[in-house]
């Protein structure tokens, strides 16, 4: 062993820059994230289902044409509907509560980093971890569905991967929010299931209960729609593969007829929203809250 | 080095810390003493930064909470126990507090090695013992050779030969040059390690004095206080009466004046009594004074 000794005149570089701090976090929680158990049961049970989706669909078509590809896009977004929000809901619930509750969120503020750097290196591991396991279980899928013949759309896989992610991004954005706020891991991921539940069962009765008993017009049933993100990727991804939201019916039709190509920017502008706000505000809070 | 002016914090509507002043220049090495709940840990987390304060605290020159990330730059902080992520390597937490704190070459083994860890690198955190995790946290907190080291109560969670062996480590770091702040409630360490103590409690500074003042004036006997189980501590009180002991109830069990060589005799006198000990520490002086002071308030208040 030897003696360390603080040197007398020391001159000491200045702190490490946002960036690289944030790069740092981020590369740890990806590590951390590809590690854990709740990242593998995840990505398996998406793939397991996904191709479950693809081999029913493909089988009931015997295995061509294109309205096969067009059924199996459907059983997939509904598939990411419910496990996608689910998974980045959960991951982050659990990132900074689970810190502070071992201790390390206050050992990592004693540390030369600020606490916004914190959160984004924190989102940007999960976000990463979160499209490693999108796109594996939508890779596997798209195999799949290329080995049983159907005339598969590679722009429209991407369209729906890419999709899934960016509401991977908001989910994981409203978790994390959550998160900063809950005093407990286990509290924190039960009310991120609690919001699971909501935004996939509830708001969807709702609304429809809504619509019917208030009589809502079509147009304010299409503009209350898009304050659900789930909502605003099922019609984003249908949209997108199919160029029309009939099987939405009237609000659908509406939707088309009344902003056309405008939809894409109305339906990013929404997920923009669920992505940078709930950020935001775990920013405030974070950086407001003790760490304890 | 340490500059604390009227910094004062509170949980709620309870004061934590209340009006504390301290100025620790460059090479000192400070202790800060006092019962659980009296402030120290609190005070530390205000240096750090990490907790909202009333007034302000300076780390050579940077304000904490306005250049935050230049002054904890100057700092290497071990808490009381440190929750590591399970699956994380030991070499691996080393590279990564390295990177936060801008270092890009560091080497693990060396980094092991000051605080006699080597060989320990190729290990997983969740296989140290609670020991060994200590040194990891020092480790990590000499990275980048800091000229302050934040202590606190860092021996308070590992067995006796742990203990000794962490504080002969930081004996050898405190005269290094270093600036040291630390929170303990133990004399061994507060003699071992500190030039100046300043006693706090509930929140304000009561005394500061040099270490060996304030040692001398501590070490004069000794209290211990006895954890025993609710129902049998009447009976431990007779026992210990009648076995020519003065001892007093304390909050979860008992405050028994002996003098140093007498230390053992109150616990055989409870064996032939059949009454289990739980636990048990032997306290100072004013620490004892300072607990019976607070059982009998809770007595005071209890209706």
């Amino acid at each position: 062993m030897t003696t360390l000794a603080a040197s007398p005149n020391l001159v000491l570089p200045g702190p490490p820059s946002a960036l690289r701090n944030t790069m740092t976090l981020a590369r740890r929680e990806l590590r951390d994230a590809v590690r854990s158990r709740w990242f593998f049961l995840y990505t398996l049970a998406f793939t397991v289902l996904g191709l479950a989706v693809s081999f029913v669909s493909a089988a009931g078509t015997g295995g061509s044409g294109l309205s096969g590809f067009g059924r199996t896009t459907a059983g997939l977004v509904n598939l990411v509907l419910l496990v996608v929000p689910l998974m980045a809901l959960s991951a982050g619930a659990a990132s900074i509560a689970s810190d502070r509750e071992r201790g390390m969120l206050s050992y990592l503020f004693a540390q030369p980093i600020n606490r916004s750097e914190l959160l984004l290196g924190k989102f940007l591991g999960l976000a990463a971890a979160l499209l490693a396991s999108i796109s594996l279980g939508l890779g596997a899928c798209a195999l799949i569905l290329a080995w049983k013949g159907l005339r598969t759309n590679p722009q429209s896989m991407f369209w729906l991967c890419g999709l899934a992610f960016l509401l991977a991004l908001g989910m994981l954005s409203v978790g994390m929010l959550i998160s900063t706020l809950a005093r407990r891991a286990s509290v924190a991921v039960g009310t991120a299931i609690f919001v699971w539940l909501m935004l996939v069962f509830v708001s969807d009765l709702a609304l429809m209960a809504g619509a019917v008993a208030l009589r809502l017009r079509i147009e304010t049933l299409f503009a209350v729609s898009l304050v659900n993100p789930l909502q605003v990727f099922k019609m984003w991804s249908l949209h997108a593969v199919d160029a029309n939201l009939d099987v939405l019916g009237p609000a659908g039709l509406y939707a088309v007829e009344e902003y056309g190509s405008l939809l894409h920017a109305i339906f990013a502008g929404c997920m923009v929203v669920w992505v940078l706000v709930p950020l935001t505000l775990a920013s405030v809070v974070l950086s407001r809250r003790s760490p304890l | 080095m340490i500059t604390i002016d009227h910094v004062s914090m509170k949980f709620g509507r309870s004061v934590a810390v209340d009006d504390v002043s301290l100025d620790i220049q460059a090479g000192d090495s400070v202790a800060l003493w006092g019962p659980n709940g009296a402030g120290k840990t609190t005070l530390i987390r205000c240096v750090l930064g990490l907790l909202r304060f009333r007034g302000s605290i300076t780390l050579a020159g940077h304000d904490v909470r306005r250049q935050g990330k230049h002054a904890r730059l100057l700092v290497g902080y071990v808490p009381q126990e440190l929750g590591f992520h399970d699956e994380l390597g030991v070499n691996e937490a080393i590279g990564f507090f390295a990177r936060l704190k801008g270092l890009d070459r560091v080497d693990p083994h060396t980094t092991l090695d000051h605080v006699g860890l080597a060989g320990h690198g190729g290990k997983r955190v969740r296989e140290l013992s609670g020991g060994m995790k200590q040194r990891l946290a020092l480790a990590i907190a000499l990275l980048g050779d800091p000229p302050v080291l934040v202590l606190d109560e860092v021996t308070a969670s590992l067995d006796a030969v742990g203990r000794g062996e962490f504080v002969a480590l930081l004996e050898r770091l405190s005269g290094a040059g270093r600036t040291m702040l630390f929170a303990s409630h133990r004399l061994d360490e507060v003699a071992t390690l500190a030039r100046r103590v300043v006693e706090i409690d509930r929140g304000r500074v009561r005394r500061t004095t040099s270490a060996a003042e304030f040692v001398a004036r501590t070490e004069h006997g000794a209290v211990l206080h006895l954890h025993i189980a609710a129902p049998a501590r009447q009976a431990a009180m007779r026992s210990l009466a009648e076995g020519g002991f003065a001892p007093s109830l304390n909050g979860v069990g008992l405050l028994v004046p002996v003098s140093p060589s007498q230390k053992a005799a109150p616990f055989r006198v409870l064996a032939e009594a059949r009454i289990a000990i739980d636990d048990f520490e032997v306290v100072t002086a004013n620490h004892a004074a300072d607990l019976a002071a607070r059982a009998h308030a809770r007595r005071e208040t209890t209706p």
